[in-house]
């Protein structure tokens, strides 16, 4: 499931700080998180999570301090799922997994075993927008699936699905983590088992800059 | 390599797919030579002298129309975060959409030019250079466009801040232009504002893609 060399793969967040504007999300937060961790991001609404994940994709520069991933290179390739899942409304959603496929080098054959892992198989000729939000989910996750990389980060990966769909993000967490992956999540409710947790609160600013 | 790729390839299936991306921007520009016979006069005289301006002018400015929308559907349903996060460069992802545009937008625009130059009296023999300076003018003006599209794409009505931003750039495949096609229009020598009206355009495609990719990421930071 995961990438090879992936076991050694370290990620080292120093002393990092998040700003959003003139606002301080979160400051001095290090942490360090290995090979077949999970980590859930935890805290109120607006307390960073997202802010924190696009930092760890490179996607936001950080405020403060640094990321590193050891072993995966500067560059460890990640997986950033956002709360947009990145679905195109006239696309058909088997159209849309097998762009990626593509988009990733990878055969078509990839995108139909991720749509049926995701449980898409019976919606593949629907339009992104006659999707619900839960399959818009669902497809955004054979993303996980089509590449594998070593790193994911995802944000409330668990919106919009129902009991089924957070069982089967929980088994594809479980199935990466087993495979040498890393995985963190900003979650609310029910988190993935065994992993850390990390309360951004407890990180929260006081001062402004 | 196939990221850029597969991108080109989905956006032409999108724009073609998406209602017809080519039909706005191909009505304004017919529309905007048809109006000329009743603005500056139907005499032929006339015609001719205004021809080639107006159909530089009605060309660039329909070819401003479909880049409000160039990255910002993509960046409000998320698909440019998917593509920054996945490590593939901006850079390609901008001269792949960029370039599919042209293909779905720019050259329906040059197709239908010779059909407004004849009704703006141009000469017939000229149909030939029309499409080629068409083709080459689009070119030119989606590929600046794009570095507009990129920086109004996190703007809600960045429409104008996109003609801002572009319309400076478009002035010098619109002088070389139009230049051509007056010299066509009298029989004289177009072969060297052509070529500099080609060099504009090869610079636009040569630069933009870096100019939009760095727009492109400060609008998802």
């Amino acid at each position: 499931m995961t990438g090879a060399g992936a076991l050694s793969l370290v990620l080292e967040v120093e002393n990092l700080a998040a700003a959003r504007g003139l606002r301080v999300l979160f400051e001095g937060l290090s942490l360090r998180l290995s090979a077949g961790e999970a980590l859930e991001l935890r805290g109120a609404n607006g307390s960073g999570k997202s802010t924190l994940l696009r930092i760890l994709a490179g996607l936001t520069r950080p405020h403060a301090g640094t990321v590193r991933f050891a072993g995966g290179g500067e560059d460890a390739p990640r997986h950033y799922l956002g709360h947009l899942d990145a679905v195109k409304p006239s696309e058909s959603a088997e159209e849309q997994a097998k762009f990626w496929a593509r988009y990733f080098g990878r055969d078509t054959e990839t995108a139909i075993t991720a749509m049926k892992r995701v449980g898409l198989t019976n919606r593949s000729s629907v339009p992104g927008r006659g999707l619900s939000a839960g399959q818009k989910r669902r497809l955004a996750l054979t993303r996980l699936l089509i590449e594998p990389r070593p790193v994911w980060l995802l944000d409330e990966p668990t919106a919009a699905l129902d009991t089924e769909g957070r069982a089967l993000v929980s088994q594809l967490v479980a199935d990466h983590r087993a495979g040498g992956g890393m995985v963190i999540a900003a979650v609310h409710g029910d988190g993935f088992a065994g992993s850390r947790v990390l309360d951004l609160a407890s990180l929260k600013a006081g001062a402004k800059t | 390599m196939s990221g850029s790729f597969s991108v080109f390839g989905r956006e032409l299936k999108l724009a073609w797919s998406g209602g017809g991306g080519a039909a706005l921007p191909v009505g304004f520009f017919a529309a905007s030579a048809s109006m000329t016979p009743f603005a500056v006069g139907s005499e032929t005289a006339a015609l001719q002298t205004a021809g080639p301006g107006v159909m530089w002018i009605a060309l660039a400015l329909s070819s401003l129309l479909p880049m409000e929308r160039l990255f910002q559907a993509d960046l409000e349903d998320g698909t440019l975060d998917a593509y920054a996060g996945s490590g593939i460069g901006m850079e390609g992802i901008a001269l792949a959409k960029t370039l599919a545009h042209w293909i779905a937008t720019g050259i329906p625009l040059a197709i239908v030019a010779p059909v407004l130059w004849i009704m703006l009296q141009g000469p017939v023999d000229a149909i030939g250079l029309v499409v080629l300076a068409a083709l080459i003018g689009t070119l030119a003006f989606f590929f600046f466009g794009s570095i507009g599209a990129a920086l109004a794409a996190g703007m809600r009505r960045g429409g104008l801040l996109i003609a801002l931003v572009t319309l400076p750039l478009y002035v010098p495949t619109m002088i070389f232009g139009a230049a051509a096609l007056d010299a066509a229009a009298n029989g004289a020598d177009w072969v060297g504002p052509l070529l500099l009206t080609a060099s504009a355009a090869l610079f636009g495609v040569a630069t933009s893609p870096f100019g939009a990719a760095m727009a492109l990421r400060t609008a998802i930071d």
